[in-house]
């Protein structure tokens, strides 16, 4: 078994506001190994970002609250004094955020930006950490890199930015890198080319990375396991594989059949969640789920646990309905053709 | 959704341009020309659905904004059942605006903060001067329901609402004149996918039951796919591909085609590391100097000598299936080098 790098154990975040305490996380846990691909996946709200960026206490919101534990090669970071989490951050645990427009600072050049992050980390002369940036953006696919080193954000095009993005981050050789959507703003020849090269990086550089996404297509070709999020939990999470091929909960489904997919015939109708997610301020008893599940009864009432249910090593799932009911249901909501609206 | 072939065109766009000069200098002088949309010619049947696609900045929204003109066209003809509308004057115009509706990307911008969403979806009515107060108030509430909301609906501000909600008070403010023909530009593309499949199904059921006709804007191939009878797909300003919906994905002609279905992620783990991805080189070049020849010719694979210098003409290959490739792909003839 490969060395345990981050454990995130039953993480709850609120936030107070005017209208109520916002259960934002609401016990999330889970474990990502060195050398591991970890699909973090569900729609705007779930808590998917909050989760993340509170892992490198990135949150600085004194209307938050933050509970549980966040382990990093056995160090508790929600305890870390400031200093020594100034190194962990952007230094063994790096960062690439979704918009490659408004993360780069516009007034500094872009080599200058990944010269600051590697000499604010490793010390040393301005001129090595230059010949370094020039190979990071080498490394990354940048054309004449050390030509465009010397260039201002504005002249980089979307996918460039994300690429100068990715180098910044692998400045450091980090342990952990954690994209958030870095995909999700760009075109899909774009997002192909970014896709292989954090694939093709993660090798090189030897990173454990944290995908994040709104989009299963885009986990399903790179992640070892994945992470269904929902109002604030993980409603499902196991092996890549088992999670496409023997998916377990009903919003797992929802969100497979939601997609309109080019690898399959055309649907005549595609499946659709009914409603919307909950208000994370009073959200409903028991399954959060309950209110837009299709195959809702009594039980739900009552919160499932995440347990393993299936057989398969790691597979868990938030659902009361016993496995051979969920796969004879589940075709129905994935396949969409005779989907309830 | 229909589109046998037998349908007269409601709409038909001809040799359309649109270019966006770029000034300067103390006179404000034009300095070069932003090639948005470059002679483009298709047309739309009625009942049918259009899909264009492309990457950011192929035009496909410039295109749309011009074909109901809220941009106007630099050369070429939109017909609008026959009748040339690209010089018609605001006066003449604004009987057909009623016929001609748009459905906006982004429905957090496009719906006016500061209105009750009852007067938001009322403003066309108004301005167009149909019913007196109370007939525009019943016709908004039974829109609010053809939609999926409710009629109580009527008083709330759009802040109040969520991203999908609020793109159906977009598509009842569209249909609030029986339109015929609907331009959707992105109307899902900032949904989540659980509301977007929601939107989707809404738009389909309102096409059967309007008989209306959509140009339907995209960049998602997946959705596009799914909404529409046929799809043109575009790069740089130009139409590069045009064909029956399904026939597109099983045998795309144009390697640009061919590249940007190969992108698209499959949620098949499997699947998706036995498929063989065509992955393009660098990113799609300035508008304002397109490439000579076909302009997708510094990233394609097939590319030759011909390509650089001569821009291929868009070509019928079968039953309506048009191309614009010197290096056609699943033709059957002339296997690419």
């Amino acid at each position: 078994m490969p060395e345990q790098l981050l454990e995130v154990r039953n993480l709850k975040i609120s936030f107070r506001t005017e209208d109520g305490v916002v259960r934002a996380v609401d016990g999330v846990s889970f474990t990502l190994a060195r050398g591991e691909v970890l699909g973090i996946v569900g729609e705007s709200g779930s808590g998917k970002s909050v989760t993340v960026m509170s892992v490198l206490r990135l949150i600085n919101d004194p209307n938050a609250i933050f509970e549980g534990e966040v382990i990093y090669k056995g160090r508790d970071v929600m305890s870390l004094p400031e200093k020594q989490m100034r190194e962990v951050r952007g230094g063994e645990i790096a960062m690439i955020f979704q918009d490659p427009m408004t993360s780069l600072n516009p007034v500094y050049r872009v080599g200058d930006q990944i010269i600051e992050a590697i000499v604010t980390h490793r010390g040393g002369s301005k001129a090595a950490a230059r010949k370094h940036a020039v190979e990071l953006l080498a490394q990354v696919g940048i054309p004449q890199p050390e030509r465009r080193v010397d260039d201002f954000p504005h002249e980089f095009s979307g996918g460039m930015r994300q690429r100068a993005m990715i180098a910044m981050a692998l400045a450091n050789n980090p342990e952990i890198l954690i994209a958030d959507e870095p995909t999700t703003a760009l075109d899909v020849t774009i997002q192909a080319q970014i896709l292989e090269l954090i694939d093709r990086l993660k090798d090189d550089f030897g990173s454990a990375v944290i995908l994040i996404s709104h989009d299963l297509g885009v986990v399903a070709g790179i992640a070892d396991r994945i992470a269904v999020m929902y109002a604030g939990r993980v409603v499902e999470s196991g092996a890549t594989r088992e999670l496409f091929y023997d998916p377990q909960h009903p919003y797992t489904w929802g969100l497979l059949g939601s997609i309109p997919r080019l690898d399959r015939p055309k649907q005549e109708r595609l499946h659709s969640i009914k409603g919307m997610p909950p208000s994370l301020i009073r959200p409903p008893a028991g399954c959060v789920f309950r209110p837009r599940c299709p195959h809702a009864h009594e039980r739900c009432l009552e919160e499932p646990t995440l347990a393993a249910r299936t057989g398969a090593p790691g597979h868990l799932d938030r659902c009361w309905l016993d496995v051979p009911a969920k796969r004879a249901l589940r075709d129905r909501s994935i396949r969409g053709d005779t989907a309830v609206a | 959704m229909s589109g046998s072939g037998t349908e007269p065109a409601l709409l038909e766009v001809r040799n359309l341009k649109k270019y966006f000069p770029i000034r300067g200098g103390v006179l404000g002088r034009e300095l070069a020309r932003v090639h948005a949309v470059d002679d483009v010619s298709f047309s739309v049947r009625e009942g049918e659905t259009i899909g264009l696609v492309g990457e950011s900045g192929c035009g496909k929204s410039t295109l749309g904004r011009t074909i109901v003109r809220l941009l106007e066209p630099t050369d070429g003809d939109i017909l609008y059942q026959g009748r040339s509308i690209a010089t018609l004057s605001r006066r003449a115009l604004r009987p057909l605006r009623q016929e001609i509706q748009m459905v906006f990307q982004d429905p957090y911008a496009s719906l006016n903060p500061r209105k009750r969403v009852g007067s938001i979806i009322a403003a066309p009515l108004q301005i167009h001067r149909v019913g007196d107060l109370r007939e525009r108030r019943q016709r908004v509430q039974e829109l609010l329901e053809v939609v999926g909301l409710s009629p109580e609906h009527y008083n709330r501000f759009p802040h109040e609402f969520s991203g999908g909600q609020r793109q159906r008070i977009g598509v009842a403010r569209a249909l609030a004149l029986r339109p015929k023909l609907v331009v959707a530009d992105e109307p899902v593309s900032a949904l989540d996918v659980s509301i977007q499949s929601q939107i989707l199904n809404l738009l389909e059921d309102l096409q059967e039951e309007l008989s209306l006709t959509y140009v339907f804007i995209a960049h998602d191939l997946g959705v596009v796919r799914h909404v529409s009878d046929r799809i043109a797909v575009m790069y740089l300003g130009k139409l590069v591909e045009l064909s029956p919906a399904e026939e597109l994905y099983e045998r795309p002609i144009m390697p640009y085609t061919e590249a940007l279905l190969s992108a698209v992620p499959i949620p098949d783990p499997d699947l998706s590391e036995k498929r063989k991805r065509i992955v393009l080189e660098g990113d799609v070049p300035s508008p304002i100097n397109p490439p000579s020849g076909c302009r997708f010719h510094p990233r394609c694979r097939y590319a030759t000598d011909v390509c650089r210098q001569v821009e291929p003409p868009l070509v019928d290959y079968r039953n309506g299936h048009l191309a614009a490739c010197h290096h056609p792909l699943n033709v059957g003839v002339s296997a690419p080098a």
